[in-house]
């Protein structure tokens, strides 16, 4: 990686051009339209030739590191490979260049694809129905609790306004219950990371709609006590929600709706291979079980007996409208096409090699870095810093060492429950040599931490920029470039 | 197995299990209750090859029936560059998360700060923020923003102008946030100055959202509007295409304290509607109530320009129940589309799609009033859509022109009908088309 400081302003010159268009052949003039209506001045928007744009946005892709650039062991962000035939499918004018408001009859591969699609996560999640209209993890969660509480007061039971979430849980658990308009309950986490049962048990009366869980949670470890807890929960009359952040350690193993969960969001960009593009577009469809079918989102596919497929655009039972349109159907695709890569065979393999590929990091760096709980782990697992803590060498410090050794850092400080948490998620797709390559940096930092512990503190030192000073970027913020200067 | 995307041979697996200290992949599922491990066979397709694969989707694309384009109400056929998908392949931009790690993030944070400049340029505000998933969507959270701007205040008023798809989004959120949901009128095809006037009255408002083009195409005239507002306390808020913006009369000069839109009519291809990328953009004032990401620029130790997530104490991994929003992702490759759409085309080039769309849209218009199938439904301003009311069932219109390949004159309304004109419609194009309708008359 290179640094390179320029913005594309920087490189404006009044009278370039980037665009090719037709020539005006019309008559009427935007000019016409009252004076009142229009801009004062043009925007200041950037003149460049086009092969300024492209170098400019080739030398800004240099100074980012994506999974195909290396090994990236975000933890619950599950960074697995992105297929190329992805690309190539989503991009077929077929699809690409289709109105979402065409007629139904001119749109029957699309409408295909939200049935087929739906059934092989059915499959896969054991729920009964799927939604695709949610456009990432916490529009699914946001979803999700709607069809809950669209389910409670559909039944007349208004008093359910609390939702009991894990003091593990995602951050956007409780700040997507709070956008649904629910109060949030916090349960504990026992000394061994699973969530403590005789805690829950007293939150558990009429008012609780719900329960929000990750399985395996945020600690990369499995609930086991779980059908208790979905006895528990349905016997006060309360639904269970799980968070698909983590679903990739599952796939081929174990479906959430054979635990008891009611309502459910996968990521399509994280455990289905959709890229992640530096934070969106993602896809969060939402998976239910069939007495909460008829409170999923509008529009929904719907198809006739004669096996033409209809788009459904209101229902009195549904929980409401949650997009624009249908979701991201380009991210939908892609999904579909790596399912169909896998087929019933592959997909069996997926969480197992996950699985495998996080103990084998645990096992072989416990010995030097603080392994808080002893146990087998599921796709990812978290460290509390290093064993040897008198250097004062942070968890920040070796997440930035990672850097100059070519690795992307794992997650950091989350979850909350360690002050030092490191979390670690390598996927099914990396190799042995990989991780080999990752486990033998990672203990030459836990050498370096006590040889040269300022070569960490200081770190990075080989990428295009270094340490950066967020303090003032927060108080003076500078946020465009005309407040620059 | 061998497969493509797994590069464990049968020997690595050993390796590993046996430094794990476990038998088989299996043991790796013993903290599982055996009773939910799933045995069964998956009811999914046989694994495909890339070959199979294209044939598939090439199947499944021949029940599709590409059309002509001339819609609009939320998505529209401009064109894209052909740079743009060669820049958005890039597989450091595709396949980046989130910029938690800044030092190796600069092409992500430099793009989305290019981007925050332009749309803020745009619409005339103080900052966005790195994109929202959808135009719906960004309504929805421009409501939740100016109810938490304005404590204790209850309702939230909309214009009925508002696309149909933005208002269901809306009410939705509204139902499940607690918000109770006014609405205003049209009046001859623009939200009714007299009757917003009146709603304010009413009390308790907390913002007016209005939408600066609106489900009719007809350009909204706004004196008057936020000076209302404001003197009821309330947010004034207004949803934007922001590819107008390069002509029109921006929020910022009409007084709005929040704009939302959504940009796919800036290089983002159709695709079934999405992914697109929402905005939300907004005066100084409200910023630290501003839902997503935002980029500001610093410098590193070395004192280099460089970039990173800022004001972050607004966000939900920070604040959790405590946050503006539950937004978690940004739309940020859509948010490189059109960054680098608006870096070709300039202000010169987003005029020129004006003027192309304008002229095109007015010349079918005249043209379309002569087929004696439609007659004119509003008097007023409109860019590159309009309204007419259609003189025979609108059904008939859309399933004559789907005859020859073209999709237009969806219903907004009972008896009223939507066309659209991008600078992809020539007039040959506009020409044999009404020559058809009119023989079709005849």
């Amino acid at each position: 990686m290179k640094y390179y400081d320029k913005l594309i302003f920087d490189l404006s010159k009044e009278g370039r051009q980037g665009y090719s268009l037709p020539a005006n052949k019309w008559e009427a003039l935007v000019s016409e339209l009252p004076a009142g209506l229009l801009r004062a001045e043009a925007p200041a928007l950037p003149q460049v030739s086009e092969l300024d744009v492209v170098r400019h946005y080739t030398n800004l892709s240099q100074m980012n590191f994506g999974v195909d650039s290396g090994f990236y062991p975000l933890g619950s962000c599950t960074m697995k490979y992105n297929p190329k035939i992805n690309e190539e499918i989503a991009a077929m004018p077929a699809f690409a260049g289709l109105h979402p408001l065409q007629p139904a009859g001119t749109v029957q591969g699309v409408l295909r694809l939200y049935k087929e699609l739906s059934h092989a996560l059915s499959e896969i999640t054991g729920m009964a129905e799927f939604t695709l209209d949610p456009f990432a993890g916490a529009h699914g969660e946001l979803t999700g609790l709607m069809i809950i509480r669209q389910y409670h007061m559909s039944r007349g039971d208004l008093k359910r306004t609390k939702v009991i979430v894990p003091d593990s849980a995602h951050g956007t658990n409780p700040a997507s219950a709070a956008v649904c308009g629910l109060e949030i309950v916090q349960v504990k986490s026992k000394e061994n990371g699973l969530v403590d049962v005789e805690d829950l048990k007293p939150l558990l009366d009429d008012t609780i709609a719900g329960i929000m869980m990750t399985n395996p949670n945020t600690l990369g470890l499995f609930e086991k006590d779980i059908k208790e807890i979905a006895a528990l929960v349905h016997d006060c009359g309360g639904l269970l929600y799980y968070d698909g952040a983590n679903m990739n350690p599952l796939i081929g193993m174990v479906r959430p709706g054979d635990m008891g969960f009611d309502v459910l969001h996968l990521n399509l960009h994280k455990s289905f291979s959709t890229p992640h593009g530096g934070g969106g577009p993602g896809s969060g469809p939402v998976g239910v079980a069939a007495h909460l079918a008829q409170h999923l989102p509008v529009p929904k596919v719907v198809e006739d007996e004669d096996g033409l497929l209809h788009v459904v655009g209101d229902d009195p039972m549904t929980c409401g409208q949650i997009s624009g349109f249908m979701g991201n159907f380009g991210v939908l695709l892609r999904a579909y096409t790596y399912i169909l890569m896998l087929g019933k065979q592959n997909v069996r393999m997926v969480g197992p090699l996950a699985v495998l590929g996080a103990n084998y990091i645990k096992e072989s760096l416990k010995d030097c870095y603080k392994l808080p709980i002893e146990s087998v782990c599921k796709h990812e697992f978290v460290f509390d810093g290093l064993l040897d803590q008198s250097t004062g060498v942070t968890t920040l410090d070796i997440a930035k060492r990672l850097l100059d050794y070519g690795f992307h850092a794992p997650t950091i400080y989350f979850p909350l429950l360690f002050h030092q948490a490191i979390m670690i998620e390598p996927t099914e797709t990396e190799s042995k040599e990989t991780l080999d390559g990752f486990i033998e940096i990672m203990r030459h930092i836990a050498a370096e931490a006590i040889s040269d512990p300022e070569s960490l503190k200081t770190a990075p030192h080989t990428t295009p920029v270094r340490r950066l000073d967020e303090t003032t970027a927060a108080r003076q913020p500078v946020l465009k470039v005309k407040d620059m200067n | 197995m061998a497969f493509a995307y797994f590069p464990h041979t049968e020997d690595d697996i050993r390796q590993m299990l046996d430094r794990i200290g476990v038998g088989s992949l299996e043991d790796l599922y013993s903290d599982v209750p055996q009773d939910v491990i799933y045995r069964k066979e998956y009811d999914l397709p046989d694994a495909m090859s890339e070959h199979e694969v294209r044939q598939y989707f090439e199947a499944l694309a021949e029940q599709n029936t590409s059309l002509f384009c001339l819609c609009g109400l939320g998505a529209y056929d401009h064109y894209s560059p052909a740079v743009i998908p060669h820049i958005i392949s890039r597989s450091e931009f595709l396949t980046a998360y989130t910029p938690y790690q800044p030092e190796v993030s600069q092409g992500t944070l430099r793009y989305i700060f290019e981007y925050q400049s332009m749309i803020t340029e745009l619409t005339g505000m103080y900052c966005t923020n790195a994109s929202m998933y959808d135009g719906a969507t960004a309504a929805a959270e421009a409501m939740m923003m100016a109810m938490a701007s304005t404590k204790k205040k209850t309702r939230v008023l909309l214009s009925e102008g508002l696309l149909p798809q933005v208002i269901k989004v809306v009410k939705t959120y509204a139902k499940f946030n607690g918000v109770e949901l006014g609405f205003i009128p049209c009046q001859d095809g623009a939200t009714s100055y007299g009757a917003m006037l009146t709603e304010l009255a009413a009390g308790d408002v907390a913002g007016v959202l209005v939408p600066g083009i609106n489900k009719y195409g007809i350009i909204e005239d706004f004196t008057g509007f936020a000076d209302a507002v404001h003197a009821q306390k309330g947010l004034f808020m207004v949803y934007s295409d922001p590819s107008s913006l390069a002509v029109i009369k921006t929020p910022g000069e009409w007084g709005a304290d929040i704009v939302c839109g959504d940009s796919q009519t800036m290089g983002i291809p159709l695709c079934y509607g999405g992914p697109y990328v929402g905005f939300l953009a907004c005066t100084k004032d409200h910023v630290r109530k501003l839902p997503g990401r935002i980029v500001g620029a610093t410098k590193d130790v070395d004192g280099k320009r460089a970039y990173v997530l800022t004001l972050q104490a607004r966000e939900q991994h920070i604040r959790r129940e405590k946050a503006t929003s539950n937004i978690c992702s940004n739309q940020s490759l859509m948010a490189l589309y059109v960054t680098v759409y608006m870096s070709l085309m300039g202000p010169k080039g987003l005029r020129e799609v004006n003027e192309l769309s304008y002229g095109g849209a007015h010349y079918l218009h005249d043209q379309l009033l002569q087929t004696g199938l439609f007659e004119k439904a509003f008097d007023k301003p409109f860019l590159k859509e309009f309204t007419l009311k259609a003189l025979v069932p609108a059904e008939k219109i859309q399933d004559a022109l789907q005859m020859i390949g073209v999709f237009g004159a969806v219903e907004v309304e009972p008896g009223l009908v939507n066309f659209c004109v991008t600078e992809k419609v020539s007039k040959e194009n506009v020409d044999a088309i009404v020559g058809y309708l009119k023989e079709l008359e005849a």
